[in-house]
């Protein structure tokens, strides 16, 4: 209880903090710039920090790997070559349109991952985050090209490096979703830990491990596109925060699950709040400040962890 | 009872398991012996419903554990796979919990949580039972993942060479317990046993196995003479008794 009186405590600073943080400053209209602005970007933070978080355990689980997070699966590079395509081809469509087909993006380029890292020697858990984040890069690279070809490099640049200045009431609203699936993924917490045990262990214990595997992964790519789709990509958060809850607190999801979502988006919102102070009333990108402070978190874990398994 | 007909098991392109036939009476431990690549760890994932074999059938106390329901499958075989030294942050008691997964699917009760500390002490675990995975040792792992298994309460327990990585005395002490565990006639025990002492120490059965195929099967003394094992692993043995127990000996 302790615990979650802290966390609280801490979320609410947090929260109080960013809601009082901008260029603008409070004067008659403060309500009014409360809830057009100010609202929107915190919740907006906190919500895709969780997303990122929860798709991060997730796809850790998933490949039994602590190393890996969603970025480094080629999913967001994926998500956005599934965006460049549906702009050339059909830029009209509305937005729940465009956010399916950044998730089906997102899923097809996990499946080729996954499909990589099945032939991978799992000796050593360096091995899948090098070559997710060079599989990423071949994706991306293509997005570039397609892009630059295209006159579509701004598109591309806005989801790239991920931030929240735009957020305003209306245009962020896609992102409450995140709750609805945080939800689904609370309750399916134990068979996500199961799968955490490798196949052969799940299913020995009577889990139906294709399924659950099918479920979490359709999970992530759709918390990818809501997050890629509103306010761009962030890396590192899907690493940082379950690595920092599991070496504070184990790895059943049933008791974490809940601590790696508060956490990931305390992370985000962090990284905002930093973003808007540092060079005040200039900002910088959310994802920049997260990439410094996650860079930093993952050296420190290739220091201290062999990853998941070792001989 | 586990009765295997005709089964055979390819991966790929590549033969694995040729044609087998056989059964495995319940009660006691049955160990399967055989060199590298034999095919045992194979027939093990066959009989406990994870590897479907290319043809034959596979029934396990009456049931095709391809065809029931996953969670009544689990109910009647657990499988340990083979080094499961996964780093896992997660708590002994955890782990071991979910044992229990298949009988309440998320929901523990009681009947549950004595399940988990019965097999908590079989396997003297309670010290340990608030440790983190990744902070045991090889041997307090080992335990930690079958006292898992036990806790699935099946009537079958499928080990895949548990003494991997073992020292003898942690190696012995768990032969030990396994047997003790298996003298009551409701639990039956199959294990892959590189330690061919082991085998003769506490199976009351052995199954030898060599290129997919099974060579010999019988009670332990039965099987274990100087030419069976020189046939199933191609390298002479030295058969004596100790005590009154077979020991065998590589010449």
């Amino acid at each position: 209880m302790r615990l979650w009186t802290l966390t609280f405590a801490l979320l609410a600073a947090l929260i109080v903090t960013s809601l009082s943080l901008g260029a603008a400053s409070f004067g008659d209209d403060a309500g009014w710039l409360l809830m057009v602005s100010r609202i929107p970007r915190t919740a907006a933070a906190l919500l895709a920090g969780a997303g990122l978080a929860l798709a991060g355990v997730v796809v850790q689980q998933v490949v039994q790997n602590r190393l890996v997070e969603p970025s480094l699966t080629g999913a967001p590079e994926a998500s956005m070559l599934g965006l460049l395509l549906v702009t050339l081809i059909a830029p009209g469509m509305a937005v729940a349109g465009k956010m399916l087909i950044a998730a089906a993006a997102a899923l097809l380029g996990m499946a080729g991952y996954l499909a990589l890292a099945a032939r991978l020697p799992r000796e050593d858990p360096m091995l899948l985050p090098i070559v997710g984040i060079v599989y990423g890069g071949i994706v991306g690279a293509i997005c570039v090209y397609i892009a630059w070809a295209t006159d579509l490099m701004q598109f591309l640049g806005a989801w790239q490096l991920g931030e929240f200045s735009g957020v305003m009431i209306g245009r962020y609203e896609w992102l409450w979703a995140i709750a609805a699936l945080a939800g689904l993924l609370y309750v399916v917490a134990d068979r996500i830990t199961i799968l955490g045990l490798g196949e052969a262990q799940a299913r020995s214990l009577g889990l139906d491990y294709a399924q659950t595997r099918a479920l979490g992964l359709v999970v992530v790519s759709v918390i990818t596109a809501l997050v890629l789709v509103t306010v761009g990509a962030f890396p590192f958060v899907g690493l940082v925060a379950p690595n920092l809850i599991a070496r504070w607190r184990g790895d059943n999801l049933r008791v974490n699950l809940p601590l790696i979502a508060v956490g990931g988006g305390m992370l985000l919102l962090t990284a905002d709040i930093i973003g808007r102070a540092i060079r005040y009333p200039f900002e910088i990108p959310a994802a920049t400040v997260v990439a410094v402070f996650g860079a930093g978190v993952f050296l420190w874990l290739l220091h201290a962890a062999p990853g998941r398994r070792h001989g | 009872m586990i009765e295997i007909s005709s089964l055979s098991y390819h991966a790929g392109p590549t033969p694995i398991l040729h044609d087998i036939s056989t059964r495995i009476e319940c009660g006691g431990i049955t160990a399967l012996i055989g060199p590298n690549g034999a095919g045992k760890s194979t027939l093990l994932h066959c009989i406990s419903g994870l590897e479907k074999p290319s043809s034959g059938s596979v029934r396990i106390n009456g049931i095709d554990p391809f065809s029931v329901p996953h969670r009544q499958r689990a109910k009647t075989v657990a499988l340990l796979q083979q080094s499961p030294a996964l780093v896992s942050r997660l708590r002994v008691r955890e782990l071991v919990s979910f044992g229990r997964w298949p009988h309440h699917q998320g929901r523990p009760c009681r009947a549950d949580e004595e399940a988990v500390d019965r097999a908590l002490v079989a396997f003297a675990l309670t010290e340990l039972s608030d440790r983190t995975i990744d902070t045991l040792s090889g041997g307090q792992r080992q335990r930690a993942f079958i006292a898992m298994t036990y806790a699935q309460d099946t009537p079958w327990m499928l080990l895949d060479e548990p003494l991997n990585a073992l020292d003898p005395r942690h190696a012995r002490d768990l032969m030990a317990r396994l047997h003790g565990l298996s003298r009551d006639g409701a639990r039956s025990i199959v294990i892959v046993l590189h330690d061919i002492n082991a085998a003769a120490g506490w199976a009351d059965h052995i199954v030898a196995m060599k290129d997919g195929r099974i060579m010999a099967q019988d009670a332990s003394a039965s099987v274990l003479t100087e030419e069976t094992l020189r046939d199933v692993f191609d390298t002479p043995f030295e058969l004596l008794q100790h005590k009154g127990r077979p020991v065998v000996v590589a010449r």
